[in-house]
């Protein structure tokens, strides 16, 4: 059998290319993207023609492998946990209307917000569209749920969401591969209305879905990756979900816990191991990294008091799990090193040495001094590092494209100018609406779009809008002689100053585009070009 | 048998890379291993580290806990100090002496050596100059694993392996440089340990 050493998600990768997917669609975004990466990379899926190029959104994303599903074939569509926010209009429905080809949905949690803007727990959105979930607790389960996942779909006849947090998504460690399963050919669905949510069809296929979740939570019973683990000592109960698992049987180095326990990796929660755990033990404990969702189904609002975990306090209610925090709930004493010296300064990340940004950010700092501060929204992207000193140049970061629409909504309540930041590929993904919601009322807000020419804080994707912002911008209806292309370069400073100030005194829609590449992805394509 | 290591260092540093070094001989040698890695935000000149976990036996848990670590193999000095709660008492703490001064408030060197010299263990070596007098001048981080070498539990021909898979298909100038190095960094620690 063949070994390979594979990222979380890397595995899921390579579970879905030899699970027979034919197509992934994406939008970069920490901790997911090396998934779609890894197939962009992979010699296999390129002989077997899998679609991997990047999409503009998530939610272009997944409608596009919702549309190769209704085609019959395998698709997966992956992204970050607010990534799903912005798909999930069409993942809700997704499950209303059901799959034809397997569709997994990867959306990839980021507890403890180490590249996030919150810790939202993507559970409870499969919850909410009333789908399976499966979460992985290795590399190996996470390689197997993705490869089995289609089946699994097709089985049910729904979007199946593969749910996993950033640890697993980072963490490298040997996986075993399964022979590979060849692609579906097109077939289109039996019953052609099938993807059509009019009400008359809609009420029609929300009560197959309603009726499926006895189905779901029979499969849940069944699942293999569905375990009840028997121990001696009945005092305590403990119900570890995903990962969980792996810091619960840390605190026991000879592998033994003598307590009994649920390990899930599949939702809705089993309920044959659950019922069993409650009935047979004084106590449970609930280990899940993320909200506290099976813990508060257990409680129920009433308050069981024989539950424990992230609501009682046994746990920390918010943050990653780690080994220690487990250790502490289940009453084992815990050692700790030497503490870290007060000298030990934070080192917050920041924007690269030579990045355009930097420059983006001096020059509008100049050109807004005469003006009250407060006025700069931005959001999503290496240029949030703006927010840091020494430029402290941005007022907001809430999510991707809000920059353009909150400066709208500053300037329509009189905070005149409002200047927005916005990068390229984040003014593609969520921005471009906004810009036609600005134009349609000719608001004065002066947006600047700094484009490295890439996606740059997942790593430097393609970006979608390359080479085309000026274009979309006047194709939207902004005036061509308010939109700026500027080179964001020390030599330029003073006349990009001088462009800005321009723009900020202009009553209406102004564009200014300052075009650089990134850095990183600079030295990246001078060393290929190096190599040969 | 185990190894628990953190890598430390300031993104852009090459931690990932010693860490890759270190997979690829532990899957040679037919070893369990996790690693846990830092992508994203903090890769931007921000501090980053990598839980690295190396076993004869099954791990269970990606991340090490506190109090627990063997090795803590810093590329820059002051980062070796922010994941001391993690060392073991017996544990080592490995690491480069050449600043990455990218904050306004970095502390005076001689204030972070002071610190490394408390902890019982500890080895500390200018990296940088050790790969420039060989003429690896950007292999200093193939230098540490080489001084960190003797801590891991794992052949020393197994890590030359992985340094030459790692690098092989950038060619075999590149090889040679990142052999010299782990090589000087073991030369280093085995005279001075």
């Amino acid at each position: 059998m063949q070994k390979l050493l594979l990222l979380g998600d890397e595995a899921i990768a390579q579970g879905a290319i030899d699970g027979g997917m034919s197509g992934i669609y994406s939008y970069p975004g920490t901790p997911s993207t090396e998934i779609t990466e890894y197939v962009q990379n992979s010699q296999q899926a390129e002989n077997r023609n899998i679609f991997c190029n990047w999409a503009t959104n998530e939610k272009t994303a997944y409608e596009t492998a919702l549309g190769m599903s209704y085609a019959g074939k395998r698709a997966m569509s992956c992204m970050k946990h607010v990534g799903l926010n912005v798909a999930s209009d069409a993942f809700i429905n997704s499950a209303v209307t059901g799959v034809n080809g397997g569709l997994l949905l990867v959306s990839a949690d980021d507890p403890s917000m180490h590249s996030s803007q919150n810790e939202q727990d993507s559970r409870f959105y499969g919850k909410f569209a009333l789908i399976p979930i499966l979460e992985p607790s290795s590399q190996q389960e996470a390689y197997e749920m993705a490869f089995s996942g289609f089946e699994f779909s097709e089985k049910y006849k729904v979007p199946v969401m593969i749910r996993i947090t950033t640890r697993l998504a980072h963490s490298r460690s040997s996986v075993e591969i399964k022979d590979t399963k060849p692609q579906n050919n097109v077939s289109l669905p039996a019953n052609k209305t099938q993807f059509v949510l009019l009400p008359s069809i809609a009420r029609k296929q929300y009560k197959d879905l309603l009726n499926k979740q006895t189905v779901f939570e029979e499969a849940s019973n069944n699942s293999a990756f569905n375990q009840y683990l028997d121990g001696f000592n009945k005092r305590l109960g403990v119900i570890a979900c995903g990962i969980a698992y792996n810091y619960l049987l840390e605190n026991y180095p000879d592998r033994i816990i003598p307590f009994p326990v649920v390990k899930i990796g599949q939702y809705p929660i089993p309920r044959n191991h659950i019922e069993r755990i409650c009935k047979d033990c004084d106590e449970v404990l609930v280990l899940e990294d993320g909200y506290p969702i099976v813990e508060e189904q257990l409680k129920g609002f009433l308050g069981n008091k024989k539950i424990k975990g992230r609501l009682d306090g046994t746990i920390p209610r918010d943050g990653e799990l780690n080994p220690n925090l487990v250790g502490i709930a289940l009453g084992i004493k815990q050692s700790y090193g030497q503490p870290v010296p007060e000298i030990v300064k934070n080192r917050p990340p920041s924007m690269c040495l030579g990045c355009s940004h930097i420059d983006v950010y001096h020059a509008i700092n100049e050109a807004l001094k005469e003006y009250t501060p407060g006025r700069v929204f931005s959001d999503i992207g290496c240029y949030t590092l703006g927010a840091y000193a020494p430029f402290n140049a941005i007022n907001s970061c809430v999510d991707m494209g809000a920059s353009i629409t909150m400066a709208k909504g500053a300037a329509d309540a009189g905070l005149v100018p409002a200047v927005c930041m916005i990068g390229d590929s984040t003014f593609t993904h969520s921005g471009m609406t906004g810009l036609l919601d600005l134009v349609r009322n000719n608001t004065p807000v002066t947006v600047v779009i700094s484009d490295n020419k890439t996606t740059g804080m997942t790593g430097g994707q393609d970006s979608s809008g390359t080479d085309k912002l000026d274009k979309i911008c006047i194709g939207l209806g902004v005036d061509p002689s308010h939109v700026r292309i500027i080179t964001p370069l020390k030599k330029f400073h003073e006349e990009n100053v001088r462009i800005i100030k321009e723009e900020l005194v202009y009553n209406g829609v102004s564009v200014i585009i300052p075009q650089r590449e990134c850095v990183q992805t600079l030295t990246r394509k001078n060393r290929e070009k190096f190599k040969k | 048998m185990k190894t628990d290591i953190i890598l430390a260092g300031v993104g852009g540093q090459g931690i990932i890379s010693i860490a890759a070094t270190i997979g690829t001989a532990a899957l040679d040698e037919g070893l369990y291993f996790k690693q846990a890695e830092v992508h994203g935000m903090s890769q931007r000149g921000g501090a980053v580290h990598s839980h690295f976990r190396l076993s004869d036996v099954l791990i269970a848990s990606d991340l090490i806990p506190m109090g627990a670590v063997d090795v803590i193999l810093s590329v820059e000095p002051m980062e070796s100090l922010r994941y001391l709660p993690y060392l073991h008492k017996k544990g080592w703490l490995v690491t480069n002496t050449r600043p990455f001064n990218n904050i306004a408030n970095y502390p005076e060197t001689t204030e972070i050596l002071a610190e490394i010299n408390k902890i019982p263990n500890h080895l500390a070596l200018d990296a940088d100059a050790i790969a420039g007098q060989i003429g690896s001048s950007r292999s200093s981080n193939i230098v540490m694993l080489g001084a960190a070498s003797p801590f891991i539990n794992i052949e020393f021909s197994a890590l030359e392996n992985g340094v030459r898979k790692m690098f092989e298909s950038k060619g075999e100038p590149i090889v040679l440089a990142n052999l010299n190095a782990l090589r000087a960094g073991r030369k280093f620690a085995e005279e001075n340990k």
